[in-house]
């Protein structure tokens, strides 16, 4: 008896590229590599920082035991951090709203508008805070009013889009019932639009508090207020043990928020 | 697609459009509140043309229109005391008539009242979302009775719903309407809805109107073959 094995058809393991696709990710290694070389730390360097770093003398050293002795300044700051952090958040969502709602598809009043919306929504999002920091700092001098306009400028572009996106994304449905018995736009806007994009508003506002919250100690670096500039004048003087101090407190501060906004979400979402 | 319909409803009729899928129902009932434009003719509600109306004209007169939908289309993470309260949206703007906490004392107490009337005053706290298909009809309901209109569409309310749910919806809308004295205009895929709760009965097909006759005289042999269920 004779038995006839059919052959499957065979697929090469790797199909065989075009010309044009072998040169764009050449091209793309190539660019990695120019990258690489142009910026990367060298390999030598690198081991010789890190020796630096952990030698018996080093930073690393120097960092413990952290220094408490200036504690309640540092709290004091960490809470003007949290409190730029709050102001800015809230006032950046309180005008990313309306912003959004000229923005979104369906629901800003004329194209125009939504266009120049936009625009705007895309400009303070590209910008970035620290930009907007020293900005700021011309217009209202040192200190953390210039970190609130900033963390507020900067949330506007954050929220805005996100705002935006969220209303478009929402049932039309409940906006086409409202429309059909006579409601005005504002109408349908905030009787079923706003609450039915309200899980994703809320989602929204707390990430953007986490965000502000870790990039207000960014500002301070550059004199925007907050603890960043306790953390900068801490280094600049090499008082490490002070700086590790900083460094846990703001840990903490982070973490908290953190876990604080995961709370909120899963009550309110 | 609709050609050569010509429609008139005196006020406080109850008519029932019937027909296959696509022979034009919903087009027609959702362009007599200017929802779908037509190309051509003229469509004219309570008096008034319906095409060319300013955004703010078209609001009065939609305000004058309940307008009842396959789905429910409540919004969901509100109460139903909310839902009904939009309703009143229809006469006044403004964050009184956005949520029943800011909501007058009056207005409060007759969405409660255009509750009682659909049977459902104990949800009025409860969110949208948690109702059943049915119950939610009926809170849409309800949000049209708030509406205070003078002429009722309803495009298929029952097409979501189980028959039992369905019937209800029906008898409920029939009931609202006539008791009011309203003008009803309803689609159903149920023949005998039709025939229970329509004055006159408008079979349409390929857009056009093939038979207008009073319900009391429609003879139910004939108007089977407007309707996709199997005969009986």
């Amino acid at each position: 008896m004779t038995t006839e094995v059919a052959h499957a058809p065979t697929v090469p393991r790797i199909e065989l590229k075009s010309p044009l696709e072998y040169i764009v990710w050449l091209l793309l290694l190539l660019i990695v590599v120019w990258s690489l070389q142009g910026t990367a730390p060298p390999l030598e360097g690198l081991a010789k920082g890190l020796a630096r770093l952990f030698a018996p003398s080093g930073m690393l050293a120097q960092m413990f035991p952290p220094d408490l002795s200036r504690l309640d300044r540092v709290i004091w700051k960490l809470v003007e951090t949290l409190q730029m952090a709050i102001a800015g958040v809230v006032l950046g969502l309180a005008m990313a709203l309306p912003l959004a709602i000229l923005a979104a598809d369906g629901l800003s009043p004329h194209p125009i508008l939504r266009v120049a919306a936009r625009a705007l929504i895309a400009f303070f999002r590209t910008v970035p805070d620290l930009i907007w920091a020293i900005v700021f700092i011309i217009v209202v001098g040192l200190g953390p009013a210039a970190g609130v306009l900033a963390i507020m400028v900067d949330k506007i572009g954050f929220a805005g889009r996100f705002f935006a996106e969220a209303m478009e994304e929402t049932d039309k449905g409940p906006r086409d019932a409202l429309a059909a018995l006579g409601a005005t736009r504002m109408g349908v806007i905030a009787s079923a639009v706003i609450p039915a994009a309200m899980p994703s508003f809320i989602a929204t506002s707390l990430f953007a508090l986490e965000k502000a919250v870790r990039g207000s100690v960014a500002l301070g670096l550059v004199g925007a207020g907050g603890i960043g500039v306790d953390l900068k004048v801490a280094f600049d003087l090499f008082d490490y043990d002070q700086a590790l101090t900083i460094i846990l407190l703001i840990f903490v501060l982070v973490l908290g928020v953190e876990q604080a906004s995961a709370w909120i979400r899963r009550r309110i979402i | 697609m609709l050609c050569g319909v010509d429609l008139p409803v005196p006020y406080g009729q109850s008519v029932a459009l019937i027909g296959a899928n696509g022979a034009g129902k919903s087009t027609l009932i959702k362009s007599l509140v200017g929802l779908i434009e037509p190309d051509a003719g003229r469509i004219s509600v309570l008096g008034q043309t319906i095409q060319g109306l300013s955004g703010r004209l078209l609001r009065r007169v939609r305000s004058r229109v309940g307008f009842v939908w396959q789905k429910h289309n409540l919004v969901p993470r509100a109460s139903v005391l909310t839902n009904v309260l939009h309703g009143a949206q229809a006469r006044h703007s403004g964050p009184r008539t956005w949520s029943q906490s800011l909501a007058a004392q009056e207005a409060r107490e007759e969405a409660m009242r255009c509750l009682e009337a659909v049977g459902l005053p104990e949800v009025a706290l409860q969110r949208a979302d948690q109702l059943s298909g049915g119950q939610s009809q009926r809170v849409a309901l309800a949000r049209v009775l708030m509406q205070r209109p003078e002429i009722v569409l309803a495009d298929e309310p029952d097409a979501s719903l189980d028959p039992q749910a369905g019937d209800e919806v029906m008898r409920l809308l029939s009931r609202m309407t006539r008791d009011k004295g309203l003008t009803l205009v309803f689609v159903s895929h149920r023949l005998h809805h039709a025939l229970e709760h329509a004055d006159r009965i408008v079979g349409l097909g390929q857009g056009r109107i093939l038979i207008d006759q009073p319900a009391a005289t429609a003879r139910p042999d004939e108007l089977r073959r407007f309707f996709a269920e199997p005969r009986q």
